[in-house]
């Protein structure tokens, strides 16, 4: 849900018809050192980017030079005709006009051949940066401490994979080539008019000022109407996502009435900013053009009395109202480039500030092997807090032997999870150590040390591929049989066959189309068949119904058999039989012993034994 | 699409008027190529003279025109120019227009009648053919007789006399061959050749012909800027009227969605889901708006600028019309087999980015699992499946485009020297002038521009109907719950609740989730509702409120039958408490306050006191104007879920409903919020759905559901004798001392 609401509100335009020019786009904060991070990526593929840069220039040039020579054949058509009408000469000269003709021919096929490399080599290239980058952040996803994504959604890093490596690789196939061409087109330009006649290239200059005027005026003007209609257009999705994700309530309270005055107060507001915002970019164009036929009748004027003087010819004005008309195209480019790259380099700089993210300590290497370990935990002056400024566990100690049940057990929110993160080392300890047979879980490589641990949590987590791979994914090389084989222990090899492809059944995206229930007995499978030395299990509170339950318990005793287990506990059952039983209290291990002591102690665990049994006595 | 025409009816005025603008805009933009085209035919080509008939003419010169002209053509033109001798011009603008006056006897025209003028264009036209073609035919005879400059491409008068007497000695018929071989041209090649040398008679008076066509192509430019001004004007209309209606049928749409969704009841919800009802208010509208404002803009203006500029430029030369065929079988070529080669992939696409998505969305809430089993090598070679297909999609599809553009640049180019080789011929022929080519070009360029937007709106239409047909889904969907003609008012405070012989089926489902069920909650009791899940006991209770209608069966609240009420009336006498603790943006007080708005402060404390929300809400240094974002997801869910029991009792309400809403508690808090609120609903009927049945035990009467039926009925020791269900329930939730107890 935070997910795609992240993700819809950067672009809640859907279709990605973004303003454009017309927003001011994000700024990162270090420009140059962005910029710097990216060319430094590009880095490999430098001949790559020199050809295109090669090629698009020259491109650009090439067709440049066009309507100069085709005035040219203009000017022979018209000299030739007035030298007909005045009975100088013979007429047209065709074979002339030909001859440019087929020159021309050549030049376009060749710029047209240069563009499509160009455009070819910088799309590949283009492709293989995005790939790459897709990639990194996939493995450093993998890399960084689970600490990093308490802080940060996961919103908001799929958000980093998908739009802002898009926005990246957008402009880069985009931008880049824009950028050569604009500036080659810019140059180009000028130097054909100028070559053509200076005076006339001054008076079109002075149209620039003009174009910058209107430009930047109904930027200005505009600018506030689109970050209205932004601004409204979010009020708007939010009010709806939150009126019917919260329908039911709004019903049971008799709350139309007013969600609907709330709507229609953002919606006319909306309504407001959206028409303003439409109608002043869109004059943006109109205007440009009157600018461009300002130039147009400038260039005609003066070039008709430059004619009579015989300083250029008519094929001369020709190219020269050609090369206006393409003259203010790359200056607004040129201004809508930097807002591009304002964003891309703010879409860059969140890539990279993760990329540059501290990774989790790397393992030792002379870490020690898992082979012989029998399961004997110990907390040595454990001291941890999520944040250092925020210690939870001030000072816990205590030894488990091979084969015991813990208990944890707490009201909700006290932090029952955190011993997990502890022991499989997702965070590390802030003073103090936990080992394992006498080593401390640092001493091990981690991935062998999670491999001793079996895991089974509330939150069943599956993904979308069949059941048979979903239960191997405990230890990939395991065969067929021992993947049915756990499946039985699991107590889910029954239900498996009833479903329409058994085991070949693929779980849909969500796992939504089998039961909660079931996923957890998949999940239980998926831990039988990787045969852990040390036992972590949730068990489940609601929405489980009975018989399933009754499953879920038979499968976690064969479970943890003669196997260490810790066990979030919410069954009173479980509590009492367990060997140890740590009490939680707002992050702290605040009592531990086993049912018995603990309800001498007459403490917080008899407190919460009470609140819950003095009901059953009551009947 | 059609089907939202409604919603176009008030905006009619306005889309007509942005239509006007429209047609308007076009057709200035269709003649602004004509007025450059005259700029480059008569102010640059004929050096600003547009007639073949001189304002002034040297008297010598008209005698020696009239060597070329019949008895009636001859009477015509001394009837139009009166004769003004030497040094005796009156008018001083003509004077100072030809300083020569002053010393050659000249003729001055002295009409402008229309019919007269053309008369006269003809005759002018036709003698100076005559004695152009004369001229150039002795000028092949002997080199020397040419009546050209050597520098410039102008006529020099002083060859000219020289060679009328020269002429005169020439043969009768070869004289005769001329004038007829005149009569036979065209009246475009006769004026552009007569322009040529009228600027020669206007420069013997001495005139300053740059002056004339400075001021020819300063009026036309003047009237094209005029025009194009206007043009500017008309599009902005365009855009203010498209914007307004884009933005106003939006607003409508976007309103009546709204309305319509917050009347429907949970069966609509179930239909549509609530996912999809908001994509349909949100982007789908934002898609009709889009599609309306670019509609006018874009997609009304593409047609008519294109069979504009078809149209335009056959006028300009019929001739060369076959280019522009060629042209627009090819832009249609190129674009089509871009489509046939892209378009498959290009629709796989977005399969394969949400796949991607897919993949990292599993990544990262999978993480602690992934990393328990050690799976990333796993996981990285799943992503790079997904990674290396969409790369390889992406790579094609972007290839594609990337052949596009040259091709289109060629194809443009190509054209435009298509038309300069063809134009050249017509100009050779004289029935085309250099600026008319430029003309074409341009009306070219216009046409085969609204082919590709017309071929750009094939991709759009399609999305912009889809999103209407998924709007219009929404607006025409039947409420199926609707309020009685004439309801019945309650005025009791009587909280009983009882189903008679209740059944109810979900919309298009083939069993009952329901069966007859019956059974009445007392005031001032609990009644409790267990089972497994699927057993129908949300289902259940969601009959109440009438969040769905019963499909057999009757439910009576305080007596009166909840089809008979209003829903307004009905739900105000329930406090209800979802599964999930749904807040809604804005404070804790303001959430408490939702169904009771004037409820006052020790009325709230009280309710958040009872849901055990009061101790955690003071420990927050804002209390209860601490800030709850969108969902309530800045409370824990335990938090959330006491904030919205607290909001129901804040109602005060004669009737509870509590639909599971005591799972994410733990036991201390559970059992201790049962006992508060045990106390505050003394008087109230208690509807309690659990999975815990240490949360119901207490009960004074619980209803065990299996399958849809009622398969026991009464107190928990009582259940525990006589009802298997129960027992077995109770059996792997409870320690043996418990259920001996």
């Amino acid at each position: 849900m935070s997910e795609s609401k992240k993700i819809k509100m950067r672009g809640p335009m859907g279709g990605g018809h973004g303003p454009g020019a017309m927003m001011p786009g994000e700024k990162a904060k270090d420009l140059k050192g962005t910029l710097r991070k990216l060319v430094a990526y590009l880095k490999p593929f430098h001949v790559s980017i020199i050809a295109v840069i090669i090629f698009a220039a020259l491109s650009t040039v090439f067709s440049i030079v066009g309507p100069k020579i085709l005035g040219n054949a203009t000017t022979e058509i018209y000299t030739g005709i007035m030298s007909k009408l005045t009975g100088l000469g013979t007429g047209i000269n065709f074979d002339k006009i030909l001859n440019i003709i087929f020159f021309l021919l050549g030049l376009y096929i060749v710029s047209a051949l240069l563009s499509y490399l160009q455009g070819f080599i910088m799309t590949g290239v283009t492709m293989k940066v995005t790939y790459n980058l897709r990639k990194n952040i996939a493995e450093k996803i993998n890399r960084m401490p689970l600490a990093y994504f308490d802080r940060v959604s996961n919103g908001e890093v799929l958000s980093r994979i998908t739009n802002d490596v898009d926005t990246v690789s957008q402009s880069l196939n985009q931008s880049l080539t824009q950028i050569i061409t604009s500036v080659a087109t810019l140059v180009g330009v000028l130097v054909m008019m100028l070559s053509i006649s200076p005076l006339m290239t001054v008076v079109v200059l002075f149209t620039l000022p003009l174009s910058l005027a209107i430009v930047t005026g109904v930027v200005k003007k505009s600018q506030p109407y689109f970050k209205g209609q932004q601004k409204y257009l979010g009020n708007v999705n939010a009010h709806i996502e939150e009126m019917y994700a919260g329908h039911v309530v709004v019903k049971a309270f008799n709350g139309e009435e007013k969600s609907i005055g709330t709507f229609e107060e953002i919606n006319n507001k909306l309504y407001n900013t959206a028409w303003k915002s439409q109608f002043f970019s869109g004059l943006m164009m109109p205007f440009m053009k009157f600018v461009g036929n300002l130039g147009y009748v400038a260039v005609c004027i003066l070039g008709g009395w430059l004619t009579i003087k015989g300083k250029i010819t008519l094929g001369n004005i020709q190219a020269f109202t050609q090369y206006v008309r393409n003259f203010t195209q790359p200056i607004q480019q040129i201004a809508n480039i930097s807002n591009v790259l304002q964003s891309t380099a703010a879409a860059a700089e969140r890539v990279f500030e993760f990329l540059d993210e501290t990774e989790e300590e790397p393992d030792t290497p002379q870490a020690v092997s898992t082979q012989e370990i029998k399961g004997e935990v110990a907390f040595a002056h454990v001291k941890f807090g999520y944040t250092p400024e925020k210690i939870i566990i001030h000072d816990f100690s205590h030894i488990v032997k091979p084969g015991h049940k813990v208990a944890i057990v707490g009201p909700t929110g006290a932090g029952k999870t955190t011993m997990v993160k502890l022991l499989m080392r997702f965070y590390d300890v802030n003073e103090g150590a936990v080992l394992i047979d006498g080593y401390d879980v640092k001493q091990f490589n981690r991935g062998e040390l999670r491999d001793m641990f079996g895991m089974v949590l509330q939150d069943t987590w599956l993904y979308n591929d069949t059941i048979r791979e979903n239960i191997r994914y405990g230890r990939l090389d395991a065969t067929d049989e021992e993947v049915v084989k756990a499946a039985k222990a699991a107590q889910v090899h029954h239900f498996v066959k009833t479903l329409p492809d058994g085991y070949d059944m693929v779980l849909n995206e969500e796992a939504s189309n089998i039961s909660q229930g079931q996923k957890q007995l998949l999940t239980i499978a998926r831990t039988i068949i990787s045969d852990p030395k040390i036992l972590i299990l949730d068990e489940a509170t609601s929405s489980v119904d009975t018989r399933t339950e009754i499953l879920i318990q038979k499968a976690m005793d064969n479970l943890m058999e003669g196997r260490t287990s810790f066990i979030i506990a919410h069954r009173l059952s479980t509590i009492r039989d367990a060997d140890t039983i740590l009490v939680m209290r707002d992050g702290d291990i605040v009592e531990v012993g086993n049912h018995e002591t603990l309800m001498q102690k007459g403490g917080f665990y008899k407190e919460l034994y009470q609140s819950q049994f003095e009901n059953s006595q009551a009947v | 699409m059609m089907k939202l025409k409604r919603y176009a009816k008030p905006f009619t005025a306005i889309m007509l008027m942005a239509l006007v603008m429209l047609f308007g805009q076009a057709l200035i933009e269709l003649n602004l190529p004509n007025y450059m085209s005259k700029i480059v035919n008569i102010g640059l080509q004929q050096g600003g003279i547009d007639s073949a008939v001189p304002e002034v003419i040297s008297t010598e010169g008209l005698s020696l025109l009239s060597t070329f002209m019949t008895e009636q053509d001859r009477q015509l033109v001394e009837q139009s120019y009166d004769k003004i001798s030497a040094g005796n011009v009156k008018d001083e603008k003509l004077a100072k227009k030809y300083p020569n006056l002053k010393t050659v006897d000249a003729a001055v025209l002295n009409t402008s009648d229309k019919a007269q003028m053309a008369l006269l264009e003809d005759i002018f036209g036709r003698s100076m053919y005559s004695f152009m073609s004369l001229a150039q035919q002795m000028a092949e005879q002997n080199e020397n007789a040419t009546v050209a400059d050597g520098n410039s491409k102008s006529i020099d008068i002083t060859k000219v006399y020289p060679m009328a007497s020269m002429m005169q000695m020439l043969p009768q018929e070869q004289l005769q061959r001329v004038i007829t071989e005149a009569q036979g041209k065209e009246a475009d090649t006769l004026k552009q050749t007569a322009v040529v040398l009228v600027k020669a008679f206007y420069t013997e008076l001495g005139a300053d012909t740059a002056h004339i066509q400075t001021m020819s192509i300063l009026k036309t430019g003047g009237i094209m800027l005029l025009l194009s001004l206007l043009g500017v004007i008309f599009a902005a209309s365009v855009g203010f009227f498209a914007s307004r209606a884009g933005a106003g049928i939006a607003h409508d749409l976007r309103a009546d969605v709204f309305k319509k969704v917050t009347g429907f009841t949970n069966t609509e919800f179930d239909k549509f889901s609530t996912a999809s009802l908001i994509t349909r208010t949100t982007n789908d509208i934002t898609q009709i708006q889009q599609f309306v404002t670019m509609g006018l803009r874009m997609m009304c203006f593409a047609p008519v600028m294109g069979i504009g500029g078809l149209y335009m430029a056959i006028k300009k030369s019929p001739n060369m019309s076959w280019i522009l065929g060629l042209a627009v079988a090819l832009v249609l070529i190129l674009i089509i087999t871009m489509f046939k080669i892209a378009m498959p992939r290009f629709k796989i696409m977005q399969n394969l980015i949400d796949k991607l998505n897919l993949v990292t969305r599993e990544n990262l809430s999978g993480m602690m699992v992934i990393r328990a089993f050690s799976t990333q090598k796993h996981e990285e070679k799943r992503f790079d499946k997904a990674n290396v297909d969409l790369t390889q999609n992406s790579l094609f599809v972007n290839r594609a485009m990337a052949t596009m553009m040259p091709c289109m640049m060629f194809i443009m180019n190509g054209i435009m020297l298509l038309i300069v080789w063809a134009g050249a011929h017509q100009i050779e022929q004289s029935t085309m002038q250099v600026g008319d080519m430029m003309a074409f070009m341009q009306y070219a360029m216009e046409v085969i521009m609204s082919f590709l937007f017309i071929s750009m709106m094939f991709i759009m239409i399609p999305r912009a109907s889809v999103s209407a047909e998924r709007i219009y889904e929404v607006l025409s969907t039947q409420d199926s719950i609707e309020d009685p003609v004439a309801p019945q008012e309650i005025a009791n405070t009587d909280g009983t609740v009882c189903f008679n012989d209740v059944s109810f089926k979900y919309a298009g489902a083939d069993e009952d989730v329901l069966q007859h069920i019956s059974f009445t909650a007392k005031p001032g009791q609990t009644t409790a509702f267990i089972g497994s899940t699927g057993s129908g006991k949300s289902t259940l209770i969601n009959l109440i409120p009438r969040f769905y209608d019963a499909t057999a069966g009757n439910i009576t609240v305080g007596g009166v039958d909840v089809r008979n009420m209003t829903q307004h009336d009905l739900r105000s006498k329930i406090g209800y408490v979802p599964q999930k603790g749904v807040l809604f943006s804005g404070d804790i007080d303001s959430n408490l306050r939702y169904g009771a708005e004037d409820a006052n402060q020790e009325q709230i404390r009280k309710a958040a006191e009872v849901a055990q929300a009061l101790s955690f809400i003071e420990e927050k240094p804002e209390g209860f104007e601490t800030e709850i974002s969108q969902g309530g997801t800045n409370v824990s869910g335990g938090q959330r879920q006491r904030l919205s029991i607290a909001r129901a009792l804040a109602k005060n309400a004669p009737v509870y409903i509590f639909d599971d809403s005591f799972s994410a508690l733990d036991f201390k808090t559970d059992a201790t919020l049962r006992r508060a609120l045990k106390k505050y609903t003394e008087n109230a009927t208690v509807l309690i759905v659990a999975q815990r049945i240490s949360t119901i035990m207490n009960a004074e009467q619980i209803i065990v559901l299996s399958e849809g039926k009622i398969v026991g009925m009464g107190t928990h020791k009582q259940l525990l004798q006589s009802c298997q269900n129960y027992r077995e329930i109770a059996q792997s939730q409870l320690s043996k001392e418990e259920l001996e107890a």
